[in-house]
């Protein structure tokens, strides 16, 4: 396992960039180019993505860059892919789409190039809703999640897209955390290697999206991880796994209280006591769920 | 075969429909990568460069996506590395590809698409009409419009030498059904007269690389997009003598040419003629013949074979000498006119001597149209230069009324 002083130096997503204080997205996408180096290409689709990088003529990638229509990323991505391979150059083609883009309406699309299992790494920064129209409900919103589209709450739970991504039979799928950096670096060495389609889900909190304090962003990330809102695994030719951050948190009494979580975020503020029930009832049956499939074969 | 052919050493000569002569130029092209995903009437194109790929080992890569949007995606993605690409489409596809299409045009991408005309739902229908073929001549594309199954060869080859040129995206349009599932025997000239006329090696300043790293299609300021929009129409509006110029190199290598961007049918003594596109121009170019010698009607056909670049300087040269104009449209613009017409109207106003412009309107949704429907428009272009009928905004082409009235009375 890498240790956070072997990461490397070398900035290729640059300071100066458009994000929030706090932006989880950029933290991510810092460090999985660092891990991915100069030879990638990254493929973008309508997102906060498409405004952090800067506009023309500035951009803050210092990679090339393809911006694409919303739902279109993984097909783009698998043109360029294909093209890459007729003309011989050996590079690491990377999508960087939001949830929206990747659980809704680019979901036929992502589901399409696992199908045909696109030699390419495909990541989603999960900041659960549409953050680029300021902040709207997205099929990765939370139950109970306040949002421009949901003022009373979400009713419905998030999606589970990595299984369903896993149910597609691809090499590799991962969830990842900004808040564990090691976890997610080793991930993308991981996955950079490999061939074929790959997805890594990276937790990703947005300050004003979710009404978190700036200096909070880290710190919520932890508790998503700890309280066991997010779990962090790998399914790996699918084999499912229990990630180390997560590993002592599949264990109800472990677990840190959800409040924790909640408090720091004002898209919980009006959150009452029979939602967080709900909620908690999710998180048991996810982790009672997750920690009977660890170590085993599951698609 | 011609004799300029025989005598350039051109003997490969295939009976094929025009779906196949799009998929040969698409190989002879040497495309790097092609979206695929079936619609009526173009399906076929793509059965066609599956066979070809999986059993001639092209080194051609074709992905079967799951959706249009995502068959132009893919020829985008490949397009932005440097790549060559190419889809098709028609109808209700295109409409579900229509963000993309926008896109590419915006891009500058010298993407090539193929559109298999047919009218769209509501209700379902799978007729010809050209409606769809016109659309992305407002989304930043060139579009081209090829008569026959030999044309619509050569057309392909050319729409990739103008892509490259000008960084603008190019539609080739054929008429679905009619060209797309009829056959008619191809010239295809050797592998290495289209290698020199559409070389891989030119220049791509859009290209992306890891070596030289930029970021394509980021967010501008309003202080730029107008003007990223003026290039894209100045460079269609001055590729006119582009599209005349390629088709007469063409003709160099291989003997053929369509003219450039308008086929003169019978124009040099004209009084009156048809503005159309596509197959039916062998229509109405017999029929003008036919309203010469029996009524003495000095009759001609202007086929545009490209929408865009829309070629008004030639069409000015043209009209400057006629007394009539009847646009025949395969196509509408709802409660205003044919959309060609249209055009036409708008390219003709400021001309001094322009010539009354009458639109019709006829064929959609595959409706017959026959050579007497277009001796009909001649004989009635003579009788409003005459000024025995006047002209109206738009004349109907096979219109029955009674034939829907006598449905909806038995219901
Ligand atoms: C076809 C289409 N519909 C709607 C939009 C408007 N839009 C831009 S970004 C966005 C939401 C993006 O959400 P997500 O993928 O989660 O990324 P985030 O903004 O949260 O980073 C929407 C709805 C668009 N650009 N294109
Ligand atoms: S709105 Fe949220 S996701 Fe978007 S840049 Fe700001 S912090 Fe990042
Ligand atoms: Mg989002």
């Amino acid at each position: 396992m890498t240790s956070i002083k072997q990461l490397p130096y070398e900035e290729y997503f640059l300071a100066g960039n458009g994000s929030c204080p706090g932006c989880g997205l950029t933290i991510g996408l810092r460090n999985v180019l660092k891990a991915l180096g100069k030879e990638v290409y990254m493929v973008v689709p309508a997102s906060c993505s498409s405004v952090v990088q800067s506009p023309f003529p500035n951009s803050s990638a210092t990679v090339p860059l393809l911006n694409t229509p919303f739902a279109a990323s993984a097909a783009a991505a698998s043109g360029m892919v294909r093209a890459l391979k007729v003309m011989g150059r050996d590079s690491v083609v990377m999508v960087w789409a939001g949830d929206g883009g990747t659980f809704d309406i680019g979901l036929a699309t992502v589901s399409g190039a696992a199908e045909r299992n696109e030699d390419l790494l495909y990541i989603c920064y999960d900041n659960e809703a549409y953050m680029n129209t300021g902040g709207h409900r997205s099929s990765a919103t939370p139950l109970g999640t306040f949002t421009g589209t949901t003022p009373t709450g979400k009713r419905e739970n998030k999606k589970n897209i990595p299984l369903i991504m896993a149910a597609h039979g691809i090499p590799y799928v991962a969830t990842a955390s900004i808040a564990f950096i090691t976890d997610l670096y080793d991930k993308i060495l991981k996955a950079k290697d490999m061939k074929g389609f790959r997805y890594i889900q990276i937790f990703s909190p947005c300050t004003p999206g979710w009404l978190l304090p700036t200096e909070k962003s880290v710190e919520s990330a932890k508790l998503a991880v700890q309280t066991g809102m997010y779990p962090l695994f790998e399914i790996e030719n699918g084999i499912f796994k229990i990630s180390a951050p997560s590993k002592a948190y599949l264990k109800k009494e472990k677990r840190k209280p959800l409040t924790d979580y909640f408090k720091l975020q004002g898209r919980f503020k009006h959150l009452k006591e029979e939602d967080i029930k709900l909620i908690e009832k999710w998180v048991d049956e996810i982790s009672e769920e997750y920690a009977s499939m660890d170590g085993k074969k599951v698609v | 075969m011609s004799i300029i052919e025989e005598k350039k050493g051109v003997s490969n000569v295939k009976v094929v429909t025009a779906n196949e002569a799009v998929a040969l130029a698409v190989k002879c092209a040497k495309v790097d990568v092609v979206g695929a995903y079936p619609i009526s009437p173009q399906t076929s194109i793509m059965e066609y460069l599956t066979k070809y790929i999986e059993t001639e080992n092209l080194s051609m890569e074709i992905v079967r996506v799951e959706s249009e949007h995502s068959a132009m995606a893919v020829a985008m993605g490949a397009a932005s590395v440097g790549a060559r690409a190419f889809t098709a489409t028609a109808s209700q596809g295109l409409l579900y590809m229509a963000e993309m299409v926008y896109w590419v045009g915006g891009s500058r991408l010298p993407v090539v698409m193929a559109i298999t005309s047919r009218a769209m739902g509501a209700p379902w229908i799978l007729g010809n009409e050209h409606t769809d073929v016109l659309l992305p001549r407002e989304w930043g594309w060139m579009v081209l419009f090829p008569e026959h199954n030999q044309e619509v060869f050569d057309t392909i080859i050319q729409a990739y030498r103008i892509a490259d040129k000008t960084l603008i995206p190019v539609v080739v349009g054929l008429d679905g059904f009619i060209l797309s599932h009829t056959t008619m025997p191809i010239s295809i000239p050797d592998q290495s007269v289209i290698d020199s006329f559409i070389p891989k090696d030119v220049p791509k300043p859009y290209a992306l690389n890891t070596s030289n790293p930029f970021t394509h299609g980021n967010a501008v300021h309003s202080n730029v997009y107008l003007e990223f929009r003026y290039d894209i129409f100045r460079t269609i509006e001055e590729s006119e003598d582009l599209v005349d110029q390629v088709d007469k190199e063409w003709e160099k290598l291989t003997g053929r040419s369509y003219g450039g961007v308008i086929e003169e049918y019978l124009l040099d003594d004209a009084e009156v003629a048809i503005v159309v596109i596509g197959a039916s121009s062998g229509d109405a170019k017999q029929a003008a013949k036919n309203v010469r010698e029996k009524y003495g009607i000095k009759a001609g056909v202007i086929r545009l074979r490209s929408i865009r670049p829309f070629p008004v300087k030639r069409l000015s040269q043209i009209a400057s000498k006629l007394k009539a104009i009847g646009v025949f449209d395969r196509n509408m613009s709802p409660g205003l006119g044919g959309m060609i017409a249209t055009e036409v109207k708008f390219a003709l106003y400021d001309l001094k001597d322009k010539p009354i412009v009458q639109s019709y309107i006829g064929g959609l949704g595959g409706k017959d149209v026959r050579i007497v429907d277009f001796e009909k428009i001649f004989t009635e272009l003579k009788e409003i230069v005459d000024g025995r009928i006047g002209v109206q905004r738009v004349r109907w082409v096979g219109l029955d009324l009674a034939a829907v009235d006598s449905y909806f009375e038995e219901v």
